[in-house]
């Protein structure tokens, strides 16, 4: 009887898991099935679940006659500056916070706070005002700044939770020894917390790879569109070839997916530490 | 001698801010400044194309916004789309929290996979959803009308009434995710022990869960939602890429007309005026959270 009971629940348990599995696959599984869909089956057979005959021509077309490596291009170099910049200042800082009390701090966590309450879109009109007269529209730098900026408080929670795990006696055993608090912090402290930096830039970098409204309200011109950008608007250009458009986005899916895999073990910690910001 | 020592004490004191300038610069320029000049632009007549824009108007955007209807269904939208998105969110991703949560062969897999969508990126989320949509190249239409949900197999996001549904499917489909990760970290914090304890109690698992791990969990759920449900009204991604607000505005929340308004009509004097009004009902949504906080501590 209870071995009956027992059975049927994790008969169910395994359904609810396997549904779950199916949801989640589901729309990734149709990007590259429409993206593998040769354009002349695309129509008479849209909606079956794997076309007859499947072919790379819409790789193919992206990759050689396309602006999207160029979109891929510009979208690389600022997630990885702005991964970078976030990785090194933010570490700074949460050291900075984690072992000092110092006049002010209180002020400093209440502004990153702050940054972290109010709708980023708000910035939308007045970023743009600023930004246009210093060259930094329609630029790689200024979306790199920009994105820092947004990201420098997140990291900043994270990488504070990553030094407080490490016991002050480590550093302390190192300066009495005659290191520079510097010299311990750069020998002792960084090899320690590497994993958890590279787990804050893999963060930071889906956060600027997958940033929309500003790169489009910024950056207009194609020469410094990033990928989400250069997307939406050949969307709205050529709005019938579904199968480059998936194609792109396809390519578009393989650098977040690298990283996710990269900062899985940190998942956790990432979003409690932003559970503001996502 | 004396002055070194003062030297090496200055640099000691200093050091603490040394580590964190380039942060606080960094915000203080490129958000906290930007906020203030956004705010007093909800003031000002301020139009990209319009070179002799710039001048102070006072309230008017204001008075414009109360006569505003699409500004009116943008509010009801928000609370709509926040509402049913986060509550969507959080009862499927705790029902997958609690199924991760016992251990069972391939759990290290289904977890990396059911996790994934957290991956893609919100403008890819978007994308494809509409292409799940879409009655040429996706699927869902033909299986909606075959299940008797619609009358025809047209694009849900084309009509004004259902458009909605759309992007809280696939704000659904993104953020199951989120709420799975941190209610599984608060469900393994809860002690093991009782839940023996219980069942050697004659216990079933339902009385379990009623009796141990919803009380245990609440405090950080409750948390992790309001902070969520404060993102996700903000969130304009999907929205703007599913339907652009359209059909008609019909889809239009507060945070997505903001950006329609700057973008598309480069309007930025009154897209500054509605981002002024939603930072006022956040304030207000904070102080009653922190009200109801305070009340059930004393409760307690």
């Amino acid at each position: 009887m209870i071995s009956l009971r027992r059975s049927c629940y994790w008969a169910s348990h395994y359904l609810l898991i396997a549904l779950y599995v199916v949801f989640a696959l589901f729309p990734l599984f149709w990007l590259v099935k429409v993206a593998l869909t040769p354009n002349d089956l695309l129509y008479s057979e849209g909606i079956k679940l794997w076309p007859s005959r499947t072919s790379l021509e819409h790789f193919n077309f992206v990759l050689t006659h396309s602006e999207f490596p160029l979109f891929f291009r510009n979208s690389v170099i600022v997630s990885c500056a702005t991964a970078l910049i976030v990785s090194l200042i933010s570490a700074a800082c949460g050291y900075g916070l984690s072992r000092f009390n110092f006049r002010g701090k209180g002020v400093l966590m209440a502004l990153m706070l702050i940054t972290q309450m109010f709708p980023l879109v708000m910035l939308v009109a007045p970023m743009f005002r600023l930004l246009a007269p210093l060259g930094l529209t329609n630029s790689l730098t200024g979306l790199v700044i920009v994105y820092s900026a947004f990201n420098a408080p997140f990291a900043t929670f994270l990488m504070q939770s990553f030094f407080e795990a490490i016991p002050k006696e480590l550093e302390e055993a190192a300066m009495i020894d005659g290191a520079t608090r510097f010299g311990a912090f750069r020998r002792i402290i960084l090899p320690l917390t590497l994993p958890g930096i590279a787990a804050t830039g893999g963060f930071v970098f889906t956060a600027a790879w997958s940033e929309l409204l500003f790169a489009l309200m910024l950056n207009s011109s194609s020469r410094a569109s990033t990928f989400p950008v250069g997307l939406l608007s050949f969307v709205s250009k050529f709005s019938v070839d579904f199968g480059q458009m998936m194609a792109a986005g396809v390519l578009a899916l393989i650098p977040a997916c690298l990283f996710f895999l990269l900062i899985q073990r940190y998942l956790v910690r990432g979003l409690t530490a932003g559970a503001v910001k996502g | 001698m004396e002055v070194s020592a003062s030297g090496r004490h200055l640099a000691r004191s200093a050091e603490p801010y040394l580590y964190t300038a380039p942060v606080l610069i960094l915000i203080v320029t490129v958000m906290l400044v930007p906020l203030a000049v956004g705010l007093s632009y909800a003031f000002r007549d301020i139009q990209l194309l319009d070179p002799f824009s710039g001048g102070f108007v006072g309230f008017d955007h204001f008075r414009e916004l109360a006569l505003d209807p699409s500004f009116r269904a943008a509010l009801l939208n928000t609370l709509i789309w926040t509402g049913a998105s986060v509550a969507l969110q959080f009862i499927f991703g705790l029902i997958l929290a609690l199924l991760l949560n016992r251990e069972f062969p391939g759990r290290r897999l289904v977890q990396a996979l059911v996790f994934l969508p957290w991956a893609v990126p919100t403008f890819l989320v978007g994308l494809d959803w509409a292409w799940l949509f879409n009655p040429v190249v996706g699927p869902l239409p033909r299986w909606l009308l075959a299940l008797k949900l619609t009358h025809d197999s047209n694009n849900l996001l084309a009509d004004p009434s259902t458009a909605l549904i759309g992007p809280i499917i696939a704000a659904v489909w993104w953020g199951i995710p989120f709420f799975a990760i941190t209610s599984l970290a608060a469900l393994q914090s809860i002690p093991k022990d009782l839940y023996e304890a219980a069942s050697i109690d004659g216990a079933g698992v339902f009385r379990q869960f009623r009796s141990i791990t919803l009380p245990l969990l609440a405090p950080t759920i409750a948390i992790t939602i309001l902070l969520r449900t404060v993102w996700i009204a903000n969130f304009a991604d999907l929205i703007v890429v599913m339907t652009n607000g359209g059909p008609a505005d019909s889809t239009q929340t507060v945070a997505s007309y903001i950006f329609t308004v700057a973008f598309r009509r480069l309007d930025f004097g009154y897209a500054s005026s509605i981002a002024a009004v939603l930072l006022g009902l956040l304030f207000v949504y904070a102080l009653a959270i922190l009200s109801l906080r305070r009340a059930l501590l004393q409760r307690q």
